[in-house]
């Protein structure tokens, strides 16, 4: 009946349920701490800085879920400030380590967050001396800039953008124009409210040609009373489905004359007399959206499953429903396997993707050094991998976090619990930087021309190479047992991605056919689109079985570590057996061994799973959740953040103002 | 009306109109449901400011006024029928919770069923006429499924004749009833009844918690609202603490149980009219969760016939999103899910209405069946129409992530319904008790009827994978009765499995309950088969009844895909069953492209016979005119954020922070 440390609502010893669950894992949750940040010592710098922050009550985020949108903006900005005068004084500088974990620690939660693309875009654009003018200026934040790029009629298509420059050779000066409503500026971040300055793309003209897309900067509002500047019209763009406390904004221009040093000219400029310049290769561009596109995912996007794993695995134990034997107490929920079905799987997500981490950055850093000696040869592959692993990331955090929602039943739908505003960010991820299916597409494309210069004996890039490699037949595993073996499913999953990449060769048969080749992309593109998920899928195992091998000196973690791989790669067999046994590479009784090592993962890793989360080691304050708490104190939590909510300590006028006179108006009617 | 969406309707092959009234059930209801919408549609009453710009406390405010004023009009109007009601509350509402919901829909009729008469005549009128609002009371914080766990006490005190109710620990504390937090005056409380020293289980109190007139709390009793959730803004969901509260014993619902004033406890007689109430609000379920559905489809389906982006063919004007195939690969399949549990929930009320007309002449024996297999299906539909609207939501890019798109809404309104009213897992492994029992029964040589009648033709044979292999292959993908046969084969090939799977691990281990629970996913994924089975076939049933050639193309179409992407997403199950080739996957995978490009030309109007009217959509997105880009504009300067042209977040921070640095 209960249990009893919630009797005693001032203690704060851990729930008995939870603290069982630790005294047995099978291995050091520090040592795996250690591991996932990379080395003891950034555990240590991580945690200095989450003492920091959390000392500091400028910082709390304690009442965020009672809080409207204007709240919300207004302490984003504060503890934005409040995170610039600590830096200030800690001496943690914009490029030290600290700031990400700053980050970590604030969930995000922060203002400005374009403000750092405002700067990278001049940094990549402008000239030295472009740099030189405005950068010290932003780094002060006497200017906070933003970039406005999507507009509302255009996203994904950067092309059809329909903002105009036009360029005056009378004035020397740029008009700049938002020729109808689709054309305005439609969601930058910080520009609705903040931003003082802009980098706008927009379609250059010059002499009544178009010279297509280029970015000019702008001031969009007054720095002495901060109101917008004439011609300009800015607002916020209204409520979304999270991130209140961003002024996602709109900008209309009209009539707006900037200077001709204002377009950002590094790779082309606009001479005096209209004449137009192009020089040099903008390619080292990509450079800069693959490198946003990468930091969101260890930055934001991981880093909400792993606290949404958190939370759905700690009250996993804490909650007892029903019983297992009648004559024993209700159970804890994580016990039936329907529970471990849902959290388990993700629990090993978690783990695959944060351990991509160190693949796509050394790609990245091999491909940076190239590119720095304008050799460009592995952009192609570092732009296709980047997509498709951003894509196949958002995908399965977003579903994962949900899943951990539902997995906590009534109390995961209440805000309390943080499930809901981690969702709701994540759900964002699938679109921001990148709409997922338009990314799934741009790696299908890199996979069929690596899949032609197989076919034509050329150089295949490295993330592809097995494309090349001699089909091997059948699935060799005779029982469930060897399903347990990395060789067995890593090539399952390289036999299914080959096959699927291999199945678009449909393509070129429809245009042998007479299809024109836009139409034949166009029907094909359902298939590319699977055959892209399972290449990034097939990367993804591959790289945890790699991370398993490299983690030799720590037998214990090891070995839970190979659990979590075993469980990742066999979930995504058991999801998708229609990919595995069609064309018979997977026989129907290979399937049930599958299912059959499946299901018995479940259970052994089950044994771990409180350790398992104890070890991503977010402070309570961070998670900001009454059902995931390191104590476990799951229902005095709710109890007592429900009392604070507004709708219990305002006088709701509901009553007096409606209910009382109807219902005395309903009684004489009635 | 924007020049795409006119050419969209102007083309399509079919009158959409006609399809409403199959949704509605024929021409006149179509009629009269218009009639019920116009009466709110046209009264000033009902029009408020749009609710997204409206803090929780002043939406809750809002709907509370709207409640209480359509209470009055109702009766106004003299609409008593309950669809009219329904038709109403839907359109004064739009689609969202209310306070009063669970008054109207717990409150006054578990006093009809379970009151006695003398219990009726002191609260019925009261609560008629609002003077008592109740709630429901049932869920605790630490119990929801488990309810013989609930912790509440009401013991009796033969001396006073009173109840003594309370909450014994924090997780006692009644927790989410709608109402509770700020509205009612009155709850009925579920508590473990104690009675000379025992205890004899859950029973049902009328309780007063709030002072009438003041609407303070009675001294006792600690009543409050549990905070913001994901959506339900404008429900006060609350929470019910009661320390040494005490009733008169009349205050029990005593219709079936008794407490004598000596305290001497009277056994209920069984009270099978509980299972017909589960199934009625499961058909409820089944239908909100098509319509939610549907209105998701109805928005991004409009949207992305005005969306235009990129090219197709270069040089050529951009093309509208829907003509890409992965747009329509996202959507089609979702909209004909909308249309197949439109008629799933149509049956089971049609159902549930056939045999509760069975109940007052004493037939009951359909009952335990549809209780435990709509079960299921409120679990299938309401998990699938929860994921589709998500996918809907996507499917708008950026733009559907505003709430003026509407879909955020729907989403957060319509998503815990796959917890409330049985968690989906629970209801899904209900289902396959059911599955199991019936599947015992044919085993030992009885035939069962109904739904699961499928299960007759193993008799006692096993269904290898390789004997279905070795048939000849009799599927034919373009026939949904045939392809209903390919679903039945894979319900029983997994009902089969999990039984053998039970069977198994008791044979190693003791405990049933054990075994039960190391085989549920194996369960889980029978119950889902077996719902996916129903599905097809009603769907596939519905189109014998489609009587205009024109309609009955198009909806064969859209069953047709239905069942082929299901077919498609689950290849796996057919092939491993032998129940299709290699070579007839990848001819579904084909067929459902084609008839991709097949519904194109008639999406719009598919989506237009739902029939929503634009301020039920609430989405700027998915107006019927399509004049979605100025109406963005519109809408967003009145964000909370723009009432001032300079936030005061500028004075408070931004300018002392630009002074110091």
């Amino acid at each position: 009946k209960g249990s009893p440390v919630q009797k005693s609502s001032g203690s704060r010893d851990v729930n008995p349920d939870l603290e069982a669950e630790r005294q047995t894992a099978s291995f050091s949750v520090e040592s795996l701490t250690a591991i996932l940040d990379g080395g003891a010592d950034n555990t240590r710098t991580r945690r200095a800085v989450e003492a920091v922050i959390h000392s500091e009550p400028g910082f709390s985020r304690e009442n965020q879920y009672f809080q409207s949108q204007n709240e919300r903006y207004e302490a984003a900005v504060r503890r934005s400030v409040y995170l610039k005068e600590k830096m200030h004084q800690m001496g943690w500088t914009e490029d030290g380590p600290e700031i990400k974990y700053c980050y970590r620690t604030l969930g995000g939660d922060l203002a400005f967050n374009v403000h750092r693309v405002f700067k990278d875009s001049i940094l990549a654009l402008g000239t030295d001396e472009q740099i030189a003018k405005w950068i010290p200026l932003a780094d002060k934040y006497h200017i906070i800039g933003t970039y406005a790029q999507t507009e509302l009629g255009h996203g994904t298509f950067l092309r059809g953008l329909e903002t105009t420059a036009i360029f005056d050779i009378s004035t020397q000066e740029f008009t700049l124009n938002t020729p109808k409503i689709s054309a305005m500026k439609w969601w930058p971040g910080d520009l609705g409210k903040s931003a003082t300055h802009a980098v706008v793309f927009a379609q250059l003209y010059i002499k009544g040609k178009c010279y297509g897309l280029h970015a000019f900067i702008l001031q969009i509002r007054s720095l002495r009373d901060h109101s917008p500047a004439p011609g300009v019209i800015v607002g916020d763009i209204g409520p979304k489905m999270n991130f209140e406390h961003i002024d996602n904004g709109y900008l209309m221009l009209q009539n707006i004359n900037i200077p001709r040093e204002n377009m950002l000219r590094r790779f082309s400029q606009v001479l005096p007399d209209g004449t137009y310049v192009k020089r040099g290769s903008d390619k080292i561009n990509y450079l800069t959206m693959i490198v946003t596109r990468v930091h969101i995912l260890w930055t934001e996007v991981i880093p909400m499953l792993l606290k949404a794993c958190t939370i759905a695995t700690r009250y996993s134990v804490v909650r007892r429903q029903s019983k297992l034997n009648p004559s024993d107490p209700e159970a804890k929920i994580l016990d039936y396997q329907t529970q471990q079905q849902k959290l388990l799987p993700l629990l090993a997500t978690a783990y695959a993707f944060h351990f991509m981490n160190a693949y796509v950055n050394e790609f990245y850093n091999k491909g940076y050094t190239e590119i720095k000696q304008e050799n460009f040869d592995s952009l192609p592959e570092l732009h296709a991998l980047t997509a498709g692993i951003k894509a196949i990331i958002t995908e399965y955090c977003t579903a994962g976090a949900e899943v951990c929602l539902r997995a906590c039943g009534g109390h995961g739908y209440s805000a309390l619990s943080g499930l809901p505003s981690l969702y709701t960010k994540l759900a964002a991820s699938c679109t921001y930087e990148g709409e997922n299916t338009v990314l799934f597409l741009q790696t299908a494309r890199f996979l069929v021309k690596c899949l032609a210069a197989v076919h034509s004996g050329q150089p295949i890039p490295p993330s592809a190479a097995y494309l090349s490699s001699v089909d091997s037949g059948k699935c060799q595993a005779r029982t469930k047992m060897d399903f347990l073996k990395p060789d067995i499913y890593a090539e399952a999953y390289r036999h299914r991605a080959t096959r699927s990449v291999k199945s678009t060769t449909k393509l070129q048969a429809l245009v042998q056919s007479g299809a024109e080749q836009h139409e034949a992309w166009n029907q094909c593109t359902v298939q590319l689109v699977q055959a892209a998920k399972a290449h990034c899928h097939y990367i993804v195992v591959k790289n945890f079985i790699d991370t398993v091998e490299k983690l030799r000196n720590e037998a214990e973690i090891q070995k839970i570590v190979k659990h979590l791989c075993d469980l990742f790669a066999l979930h995504g067999i058991f999801s998708n057996t229609g990919d595995f046994l069609h064309a018979g590479y997977t026989s129907g009784d290979q399937m049930d061994m599958v299912t059959a090592s499946y299901l018995d993962l479940l259970a052994v890793i089950r044994n771990d799973a409180v350790p398992l989360v104890d070890a991503f080691d977010f402070t309570d304050e961070s998670l900001n959740s009454a059902l995931g708490s390191y104590d476990g104190h799951v229902y005095q939590r709710l109890y007592e953040w429900a009392q604070k909510s507004p709708t219990n300590k305002q006088v709701s006028q509901a009553y007096a103002r409606y209910l009382k006179p109807l219902f005395q108006s309903a009684v004489s009617k009635l | 009306m924007n020049r795409d969406l006119r050419r969209e309707r102007d083309s399509a092959s079919f009158n959409a109109e006609l399809l409403t009234h199959i949704l509605d059930g024929g021409a006149e209801r179509t009629r009269r449901r218009k009639e019920i919408e116009a009466l709110v549609l046209n009264d000033p009453d009902f029009q408020h400011e749009d609710l997204n710009f409206l803090s929780r406390s002043q939406r809750y405010e809002e709907a509370i006024r709207k409640s209480a004023l359509m209470v009055v009009k109702l009766r106004n109007y003299g609409i008593a029928d309950p669809d009219e009601i329904y038709w109403f509350k839907r359109c004064v509402h739009r689609g969202r919770p209310e306070p009063l919901d669970l008054h109207l829909g717990m409150f006054l009729p578990t006093l009809l069923t379970q009151a006695t008469l003398e219990q009726q005549d002191r609260f019925f009128m009261p609560a008629w006429n609002l003077e008592i609002i109740g709630t429901y009371a049932q869920t605790e914080m630490g119990h929801g499924t488990h309810l013989r766990g609930l912790e509440t006490t009401a013991t009796y005190d033969p001396a006073t004749q009173e109840f003594i109710l309370n909450s014994p620990t924090v997780t006692s504390i009644k927790w989410w009833p709608g109402g509770l937090g700020k509205t009612s005056n009155h709850a009925i409380v579920l508590a473990q009844l104690y009675t000379q020293g025992q205890c004899k289980g859950l029973h049902a109190f009328i309780v007063p918690i709030r002072q009438l007139g003041t609407h303070e709390p009675l001294p006792g009793i600690t009543v409050g609202d549990i905070g913001p959730k994901f959506g339900y803004d404008e429900m006060d969901n609350g929470y019910l603490k009661m320390d040494n509260f005490r009733i008169p014993r009349e205050n029990m619902l005593m219709k079936y149980a008794k407490i004598e004033p000596d305290g001497t406890y009277v056994k209920p007689v069984s009270d099978k009219l509980t299972y017909g109430t589960m199934v009625f609000i499961r058909s409820i379920i089944v239908g909100d969760s098509a319509r939610s559905l549907s209105r998701a489809c109805t928005i991004a389906i409009r949207y992305s016939s005005v969306r235009h982006q990129s090219e197709l063919k270069p040089g050529d004007p951009e093309p509208q999103i829907l003509d890409y195939q992965t747009q329509q690969y996202k959507l089609f399949p979702l909209l004909a899910t909308a249309y197949a549990f439109h008629f799933v929930g149509a049956y089971m009320k049609m159902t549930y209405h056939r045999i509760t007309g069975d109940i007052n002449e004493g037939d009951l024996s359909e009952l335990p069946e549809l209780h435990a297999l709509t079960a299921g299906l409120k679990a299938f539909t309401s998990w699938t129409a929860n994921a589709g609207i998500e996918e809907c939501r996507m499917a708008c890019g950026g733009h559907g992530y505003s709430r003026c798109s509407g879909l955020p809404d729907i989403y957060v309104t319509f998503t815990p319904s796959c917890t409330y009213e049985g968690e989906n897992t629970v209801m899904m492994l209900q289902t396959a008790r059911f599955l199991i029992k019936s599947y015992t029964q044919v085993s030992s040589g009885q035939l069962v009827s109904g739904m699961v009648s499928y299960l007759n033709d193993l008799s006692g044979q096993h269904i290898q994978p390789q004997q279905v292999a070795a048939r000849p292959t009799t599927v034919h993908i373009n026939d949904p009765a045939s392809l209903v046969e390919a679903y039945k084969l894979r319900a029983s090939r997994f009902v089969e499995v999990a039984a053998k799977n039970l069977q198994a691990e008791l044979n190693r281990r003791k405990s049933q309950e054990d075994a039960w629970n190391r085989t549920s996913v194996d369960l889980v994924r029978a119950s889902e088969a077996h719902c996916h089975y129903v599905v097809v076939k009603l769907f596939t049933t519905q189109l014998s009844e489609i009587n205009d050639a024109a309609v009955h193309a198009v909806m064969n179409n859209l069953c047709l895909l239905y069942a082929l992407y299901g077919i498609s997403k689950h290849a796996g199950d057919f092939l491993q069953a032998g129940i299709l080739t290699d070579a007839q996957v990848t001819q579904v995978y084909q067929r459902v492209k084609e008839l991709l490009a097949a519904i194109r030309p008639n999406a719009v109007a598919l989506v237009d016979a739902f029939d929503f009217h634009d301020n039920h959509l609430a989405s700027v997105l998915g107006r019927y005119d399509g004049n979605i880009y100025e109406n963005m504009f519109e809408w967003a300067k009145k964000s909370p954020l723009n009432k001032t042209e300079v936030h005061e977040a500028f004075h408070k921070h931004l300018k002392p922070m630009q002074a110091k640095l």
